[in-house]
């Protein structure tokens, strides 16, 4: 797999929010404001991209060494987790301001099925490190690419005169469907 | 067997790694926070009302050493809650007035009539939407425990179709204020022990029709009382808690028993 192709399937063909539905909750709650939902990619990108590294390195040196492949799903739990806490206190530490406007969504990351899911798929395809490193980096450009995009058709909505039934929840999921069924537009395109 | 061990092992000594890596990264990343909001949080009853105006007991604490809240904001811990807030900080704090919530009707199943067979949801807010609700005062509690539901502290129960709240568990929240489509509820002093069960500014000849109870604005109360502490304004007595002495002639007067004397867990 060149990166190339790599990139589009990660971005567009294989996007994981509007294809593979993945990481729906952060998508939801993040994207009222443009400036949180790039600080909210800006996170889940930093994570997946480190979550891929290390757990290549674990599953490699340590799982298959051992034939404890089984354990996968709990092991890569425990590296995502490390992980988000890690960024947790960083971002405190050293952006206050985004940490006090991701709030809640940001220990999410941690129980986001799009994080455990790139590291398992990279598994999965047989990567080997850079382009398990690849291709988490490029889902989570993905995972902001929809998430940015999704905030910048929330806030101008938020200007219209909508029905009062479909104010908040409701226009933002019929908003989502809509752009997933955009994204199916890419569907077949390799290269 | 060794499958187990091995086991046991790799995901111990992951989790191993993992908890002294983090240790070790809190050290660095110490972000200092005033010692006082853990304090306070720790005095606060932990309810997460939103009384207080903040969100959540965590917000209170942390707008109180801000400077942004007063000391007693809390209406759930009162007094001493405030008082040990205050311990913390430093200073003295201000006295507050407890505050109860009232249910302004008396108009229960068998006083008040009903314009139709009310078999929806139970729920006051969906009732309210058809024609104002099942009863044929259109200012009446419908009794169908929409307030009983977001009272978090089971101080609200129905009996004999309308809504009652017991004064000595409620908080002054004020959730059921803001649910109540009638808007029958409003909160008053807790000392506050005669209430005028209705709000209804219909003229004498409406209220009659609808509800055997409802004031019908004949100013008995207001010619009675000797701190002229309560008037008829717009068809219906209306209290000045301020004034108010607690005295009970307006309720003794009253020829529709309407004036209510709040009792310790039930209502008179």
């Amino acid at each position: 797999m060149n990166i190339l192709s790599l990139f589009i399937a990660a971005l567009f063909t294989e996007n994981f929010v509007m294809v593979k539905f993945l990481g729906i909750c952060p998508f939801l709650g993040v994207s009222q404001k443009k400036e949180t939902a790039i600080g909210m990619g800006l996170a889940v990108t930093f994570v997946m991209s480190i979550a891929s590294a290390i757990t290549w390195i674990v599953n490699e040196f340590l799982l298959k060494q051992f034939d404890v492949t089984y354990l996968q799903t709990i092991i890569f739990i425990l590296i995502i987790a490390g992980l988000v806490q890690f960024v947790e206190m960083f971002v405190k530490k050293s952006m206050p301001a985004l940490y006090n406007a991701l709030g809640i969504y940001l220990p999410l990351i941690t129980t986001n099925c799009a994080v455990l899911g790139v590291t398992l798929l990279n598994v999965q395809h047989q990567f080997n490190f850079i382009e398990s490193f690849l291709y988490g980096a490029f889902a989570a450009l993905g995972f902001t690419l929809s998430i940015v995009l999704f905030a910048g058709i929330r806030e101008s909505i938020s200007e219209k005169n909508i029905p009062k039934c479909f104010h908040g929840f409701p226009i933002a999921l019929i908003t989502a469907g809509l752009m997933a069924i955009a994204f199916m537009g890419f569907s077949g395109f390799s290269i | 067997m060794t499958q187990i061990i091995s086991a046991v092992f790799i995901v111990g000594g992951t989790g191993l790694v993992f908890g002294c890596i983090l240790a070790f990264a809190s050290f660095i990343f110490k972000v200092d926070e005033d010692t006082r909001i853990e304090l306070i949080l720790t005095e606060l009853p932990g309810a997460n009302c939103g009384a207080c105006g903040f969100a959540g007991c965590a917000a209170y604490a942390a707008a109180v050493v801000s400077g942004q809240a007063g000391m007693s904001a809390c209406t759930v811990g009162k007094q001493p809650t405030a008082e040990k807030i205050a311990a913390i900080m430093g200073s003295t704090p201000e006295a507050a007035t407890a505050m109860t919530a009232e249910v302004l009707c008396g108009g229960t199943c068998t006083l008040a009539k009903n314009k139709y067979d009310y078999s929806g949801i139970s729920d006051c807010i969906a009732a309210n939407k058809l024609s104002g609700g099942a009863k044929s005062c259109p200012f009446g509690c419908l009794g169908l425990g929409s307030c009983v539901r977001v009272c978090q502290f089971g101080a609200i129960v129905i009996q004999d179709g309308i809504a009652v709240i017991d004064k000595d568990k409620c908080v002054a929240c004020g959730k059921c204020v803001v649910t109540c489509p009638k808007h029958i509820i409003t909160l008053m002093p807790a000392k506050q022990e005669y209430v005028v069960k209705c709000i209804s500014t219909d003229s004498a000849a409406t209220v009659n029709q609808y509800c055997k109870t409802g004031c019908i604005a004949c100013k008995i109360c207001e010619k009675n009382c000797p701190s002229s502490a309560i008037m008829v304004v717009d068809n219906v007595a209306v209290i000045d808690y301020a004034n108010c002495t607690n005295c009970g002639i307006c309720a003794e007067k009253c020829p529709k028993k309407i004036i209510y004397k709040k009792e310790k867990g039930e209502i008179g």
